[in-house]
């Protein structure tokens, strides 16, 4: 998604300008972008009338913020206790075979970002990997590379048109 | 709609949602929750609808997409009411055959029930399933048949009746009075008398006072109240706004975690719709009660389901908990009194208004009242959320109502409270569970996670995996926090990588000890939890994994080695083409191995294998390398 100022001010104004409003607004603009840009920190603060390094302390503290950009398509591998008993650690490995991502890094051409998350209260379908807001239970090692893979595949197809 | 202006408006508007439920003749129940969504839910109560919007059978039959069914193994679970038919892993094509054959005849569809796994007997109708035969839902009733998106349902059942009972009979003092008999206890962990804990914030001195839901739960492995506040948000609503009666409160806050998008959304229209009906806002129901509810998301930081820090989040600041020594409920958000309780105890407030503090009072033990949800996962049959009375023993919830433990594999521990709890291992299976028990076994209450373990999981590993979550999210505040649970879990860490050395258990034990002593917060202060209780029902594994080098569970990977099978290895090659790193050596049609020095340890090779050829193994080594002085 392009970035410009008058998104983050239409943010900025529908949680109102007040700094306890500043956790949400944060949260709209890195899910908007996937990350962070540095511009709307600094518009941010502005608006909030606060100084920036408050706005970077918070940025920094929350695990869903990213202040580097991150990929189009974001994969999410829970590592809750139940997904880790049952076999979250294997689709991780797996996942640096097939993408040679380790949690927390995106694919040179910014398609896929891998992230954990602490769990997502899906336990009973254990292991769970969310993708776009789809959750997918029961995920083996195979599993997770053939969901890989049709991101992969997609993302190639988008880039042929 | 019109707004609620008076009670009797609440009971007219109940009494027309009744009649109206009478006319149908039969009504199907699809479980929206997570797992039944993830499973195809969705697409299942979208078939229903197109079903009955075809054929003009929307007046007298009815789909609710409902909350939390909580027998979430089985879904996409479908029930048809008022026969009570349930219905298995239903998949969006078979819903014709449903509603010709079941709703609009009286068939049941053998292929479709739910089996027992003991007994290979079908079973018909959801009351007569051992999973909800042995609970007491009480709090988590009336999730499974709420539509979630319709506050009439709600009401029909009786919902927001507690709410007028209050306002029109009832004293604040007399509703805390009442809180206090029933002996409720904080759900999410603390087990603080949520009845005392009102008392102190309505006595505190403040113009204005906060009620907050603590909605950030952060434990992994537990999701009731996630379940809760997407399947029936307004049950925590209605509490919320009577704690605010009590308290004198006038504004309240949700801190819902940000990984809940649909509980978020959920509990969003719910206000809303709260707010049309004229039972939040200025004047709730005609009465003197003015309160509002808005709803904060967390960004990702555990340390937010401490109170202080929560508060301290939603004043848009980091979320940093500070010293005890200044109580919330006095000085909370922005300084002000403060009543923080999370969703389950909120959940529970209707009902001990409704039936009285001393109905409630009978159910339990002795300084644990009422139920509890648990969400029981791991290496269990029938995983899902589990409601049983507190006391009820740990036997009776693994075995009778969870089925057991899954590929014939043997009970080995049950984890709960999350990264602040521990293990309770088999010799404790019969300990009635509640806040006193679970404590004196090494671990605590929690909000509720259990997470069952068998043989194949190794108990370091669970160590080493909570020492690692609490790494990453202690807020760094205090130094014991920050640095001991780091050095603890660069031992751990070191033992599960077959570095352990002799003399590392009792250094973790003196860590331990010390950040207990020291912490700022609970978090830090129930670290070393995992850790303590994991050595003192499992030492042997720490010696085998620091002595033998062996991890006997087989997770740990420098400590296992793959095999294979020499008399069942067909020669076929699929794993020598799979492994990515060519690590499998052998001619076709003759027998393979593996090179244990190039092989990762991935276990591509033995997830491929068509025969069953590949298995793990730790041997570990014969005698100590290290001898004691």
């Amino acid at each position: 998604m392009e970035f410009n100022l008058q998104d983050v001010d239409a943010i900025i104004d529908q949680w109102g300008p007040k700094p306890a409003s500043l956790l949400q607004i944060m949260l709209d603009i890195n899910h908007r972008y996937h990350y962070l840009p540095k511009e709307s920190l600094s518009r941010v603060a502005e608006r909030l009338v606060m100084p920036i390094n408050h706005v970077y302390s918070v940025a920094t503290f929350f695990k869903v913020f990213s202040l580097k950009p991150r990929g189009r398509t974001i994969m999410h591998v829970c590592t809750g206790t139940a997904c880790h008993v049952k076999g979250t650690p294997r689709l991780l490995d797996r996942l640096e075979q097939d993408l040679h991502l380790k949690p927390g890094e995106t694919t040179a051409d910014m398609a896929i970002t891998l992230e954990t998350v602490n769990c997502v209260g899906a336990c009973a379908s254990a292991p769970v990997v969310v993708v776009e807001g789809v959750t997918h239970a029961e995920v083996t090692p195979n599993k997770v590379s053939k969901i890989a893979k049709g991101l992969r595949q997609r993302e190639s197809v988008a880039s042929d048109q | 709609m019109n707004r609620l202006n008076s009670m009797q408006d609440l009971e007219t508007l109940r009494e027309e949602a009744i009649a109206r439920h009478q006319r149908l003749k039969k009504w199907v129940r699809v479980c929206s929750g997570t797992a039944c969504h993830s499973q195809g839910g969705e697409q299942v109560v979208h078939a229903f609808q197109q079903y009955l919007n075809a054929r003009g059978l929307t007046v007298e039959y009815m789909v609710k997409p409902t909350g939390c069914n909580g027998f979430c193994a089985q879904g996409p679970i479908v029930v048809v009411e008022p026969e009570n038919v349930f219905y298995a892993r239903v998949g969006a094509d078979r819903v014709d055959e449903i509603m010709e054959r079941t709703v609009l005849g009286d068939e049941i569809l053998d292929d479709l029930l739910y089996v027992n796994p003991e007994t290979g007997a079908k079973i018909a109708h959801e009351h007569e399933i051992p999973f909800f035969a042995g609970q007491e839902r009480m709090v988590f009733h009336s999730t499974g048949i709420n539509y979630v998106t319709d506050v009439e349902d709600y009401i029909s059942r009786g919902g927001y009746s507690a709410l007028a009972k209050t306002l029109s009979e009832m004293s604040p003092e007399q509703v805390i009075a009442e809180v206090k008999l029933s002996g409720l206890r904080g759900r999410g962990g603390g087990g603080f008398p949520t009845g005392v804990k009102w008392e102190s914030c309505r006595r505190a001195r403040g113009e204005t006072k906060y009620v907050i839901c603590n909605a950030d739960e952060g434990d992994p492995g537990a999701y009731m109240d996630r379940s809760v506040m997407e399947g029936n948000p307004h049950q925590v609503i209605e509490g919320m706004i009577i704690a605010a009666y009590a308290i004198g409160a006038t504004e309240g806050y949700i801190y819902c975690r940000f990984e809940y998008p649909l509980a978020v959304k959920n509990a969003g229209w719910a206000l809303e719709q709260a707010r049309a009906y004229g039972l939040l806002g200025q004047n709730i129901l005609g009465s003197s009660l003015s309160f509002d509810i808005f709803i904060n998301r967390g960004a990702g930081a555990f340390i937010c389901g401490e109170s202080t820090a929560l508060m301290a989040s939603l004043e848009g600041k980091i979320g940093e908990p500070r010293g005890k020594h200044i109580h919330t409920v006095e000085k909370g958000l922005w300084n002000l009194p403060s009543n923080l309780n999370n969703v389950e105890t909120y959940a529970n407030v209707p009902m001990i208004i409704s039936n009285g503090g001393k109905w409630y009072a009978g159910i339990g033990t002795e300084r644990s009242k009422g139920t509890k949800i648990f969400s029981l996962v791991g290496k269990i049959n029938n995983t899902g959320l589990v409601e049983v009375a507190m006391g009820t023993p740990l036997r009776k919830i693994v075995y009778e109502i969870g089925g057991g433990i899954p590929k014939g594999k043997c009970f080995k521990a049950v984890q709960t409270g999350g990264p602040s709890g521990g293990c309770i291992p088999e010799a404790l299976i019969d300990l009635p569970v509640d806040y006193e028990k679970l404590k004196e076994a090494g671990s605590m209450m929690g909000s509720g996670g259990m997470i069952v373990m068998d043989n194949e999981t190794c108990m370091v590993d669970v160590a080493r995996y909570f020492l690692n979550f609490l790494t990453e999210e202690s807020c760094g505040k205090c130094v014991p926090c920050r640095m001991g649970v780091k050095r603890m879990h660069e031992i751990l860490a070191g033992i599960c990588q077959g570095k352990g050395e002799p003399g590392d258990v009792e250094r973790l034990e003196e860590l331990c000890n010390s950040i207990k002593e020291s912490a700022l917060c609970g978090l830090g202060k129930s670290a070393p939890n995992p850790v303590l209780s994991t050595i003192r029902y499992f030492r042997d594994e720490y010696e085998a994994h620091i002595h033998q080098k062996k991890c006997a569970a087989r997770v740990c990977k420098p400590l296992i080695t793959y095999e294979i099978d020499l008399d069942k290895c067909t020669g076929c090659g699929r794993c020598r083409m799979k492994c990515p790193e060519g690590a499998v050596l052998g001619a076709k049609k003759e027998c393979h191995v593996i090179d244990e020095e190039a092989c990762v340890r991935c276990g591509i090779c033995l997830e491929n294998c068509k025969f069953g050829a590949i298995y793990v193994e730790s041997v570990g080594i014969e005698s100590p390398i290290f001898v004691q002085p």
